[in-house]
């Protein structure tokens, strides 16, 4: 493939950017994405005092920015926060950081707490949407649970609560 | 509004040492972190976006039943600050330096909300002895009435959104404190810590991160806040905490009745240095605390009220400690008023010990 702005060389980077949940992809020659000064390719060694980088990008070396940031993250749209300073401090910055550094924060959080989905409180005003998938949720395993009894009016009961659910879920 | 005379006398609720299992368990503390939406964390806004969220989150707590006391950090004095962190109301990061910090409490100071420190809201409740589950209810019902009024930094994968990633989820910690001076007697006290850690709850000493384990106090809290529900998470602090209870029982038994007059000398000695002490430093004074309570859990000690340690622990701490004498005291100093606050709690018996 070649550079998306000179269109001559090879593009040898990949920057994908995911901001609220949208995905853009730019593949670049080096030469030009030293020049749109997203980053530079500076061999830098990864900082000892880092306790985190372990846990982040370990796996699968990334070429480093000056600023020690990983080829390819960008700083958070909102805040500012760079990937650098995220891996610093072990903090985000806000809510969107939590969309742009999703890739790097995922393998951490996963690490930290051994589970990635939320199960707990939902909020009861933002949060009527997630009730309602969890309601389903519920809902099917009930009715799996009445299959399994062979109690065959209880589930066709319970399908139709569910579709009346998905209904709602969706309008 | 600054911190009103009542901080230097009167006291806390969980420094009254009631409640369930009070002979080993002193606190229990449910806190949950939140953040508003419509922000970036504290530590990536400026001061106007913080003045913002400090006033918003004011005029909603105004609006609430609980009556809370709303201070802006900024008006406080250091010894002040120094001395809320003392009675476990605020953290050590709400006392030092930052804009905008602001603190709401009750006047049992059974609630506090730390606003603007690493998360825009830290709602905190603290009861005595062992009481996870009203913990965590009342901080959830404070919890639910500000996000009437508020909208939260939320997602449905990653739950409550926090500053640091280990407070995601459920924005949950919760952390009880327990004195074990029998199983530290006993010998058995590494072992058991070693076991609460491998059972997935965080160890650490009476202060917090770091801290030592003066006077055989510790906390123990849940490492994990994501992926569990809250309730599963009380239940299993509560299981773990049950089994540490039972442990310690057992150990003070044993003492009473394999190392009888051992355990009474020390109680005894402790007693004695305590009440005739015309100097005394903190760390010592702690741990002759523990001893003393030991004593009158036991029974060797009948006429001092139990909620000697849960008080004592709080008053005799250096902050407090120059409050309660309304200026500033060098060490030396310190160390002399400390003995003749002990001195004075433990010459006026029941009565005197509130």
């Amino acid at each position: 493939m070649l550079c998306q702005e000179c269109e001559k060389n090879k593009a040898t980077v990949h920057l994908t950017k995911i901001v609220n949940n949208q995905k853009t992809e730019v593949y670049l020659c080096q030469d030009c994405a030293q020049k749109k000064g997203e980053f530079s390719f500076a061999d830098d060694p990864l900082s000892l005092h880092n306790f985190l980088t372990g846990f982040l990008g370990g796996e699968y070396p990334q070429q480093k920015t000056p600023e020690g940031g990983l080829v390819g993250v960008s700083d958070c749209p909102n805040c500012g926060l760079s990937y650098s300073e995220f891996r610093e401090k072990g903090r985000l910055g806000c809510a969107v950081c939590f969309d742009n550094f999703e890739e790097q924060v995922t393998p951490l959080i996963k690490r930290i707490h051994g589970r990635e989905e939320h199960r707990g409180k939902v909020p009861a005003r933002t949060g009527g949407l997630i009730r309602k998938k969890r309601e389903i949720e519920k809902k099917r395993q009930e009715m799996e649970k009445a299959v399994r009894q062979e109690n065959f009016e209880e589930a066709a009961r319970i399908r139709d609560e569910i579709k009346k659910l998905e209904k709602e879920l969706e309008g | 509004m600054s911190l009103d005379k009542k901080f230097q006398t009167e006291q806390s609720k969980w420094m009254q040492g009631k409640g369930p299992m009070n002979d080993v368990v002193i606190s229990s503390r449910a806190r949950l972190a939140r953040n508003l939406a419509d922000y970036s964390f504290p530590s990536r806004e400026d001061a106007k976006q913080l003045h913002q969220v400090r006033e918003k989150v004011k005029q909603v707590l105004e609006d609430l039943q609980y009556k809370l006391d709303f201070l802006q950090m900024e008006d406080l004095s250091e010894l002040e600050k120094r001395a809320l962190v003392e009675r476990h109301l605020i953290s050590i990061n709400h006392a030092s330096q930052g804009p905008e910090k602001g603190l709401a409490i009750d006047k049992d100071q059974m609630i506090s909300i730390m606003v603007n420190e690493e998360d825009h809201l830290r709602i905190q409740v603290l009861y005595p002895g062992m009481q996870l589950q009203d913990a965590l209810r009342l901080a959830e019902e404070v919890d639910d009435a500000l996000e009437k009024k508020l909208e939260y930094a939320f997602q449905e994968k990653w739950g409550y959104l926090s500053c640091c990633p280990t407070n995601l989820g459920t924005g949950l910690r919760v952390s009880v404190m327990v004195h074990l001076p029998g199983l530290a007697l006993a010998g058995n006290l590494k072992q058991t810590l070693q076991l609460v850690t491998r059972l997935g709850l965080a160890v650490r000493g009476l202060y917090g991160e770091g801290s030592e384990s003066a006077g055989n106090i510790f906390q123990l809290s849940n490492q994990t806040s994501l992926g569990l529900k809250e309730e599963e998470i009380i239940d299993n602090i509560s299981g773990v905490i049950g089994q540490v209870v039972e442990r310690e029982r057992k150990a003070r038994q044993y003492l009473l009745r394999e190392r009888e007059v051992e355990i009474k000398d020390r109680v005894w000695r402790a007693y004695g240095t305590l009440a005739y002490a015309q100097k005394i430093t903190s760390e010592e004074a702690v741990s002759l605390l523990s001893d003393l309570k030991l004593g009158i859990d036991l029974e060797i000690i009948k006429e001092i009220d139990p909620a000697i340690l849960s008080q004592l622990m709080v008053l005799i701490r250096p902050a407090t400690l120059q409050r309660i004498n309304n200026r500033e005291l060098d060490e030396i100093e310190r160390d002399i008023k400390r003995a003749e606050l002990i001195k004075k709690k433990l010459d006026g018996g029941v009565q005197n010990v509130r």
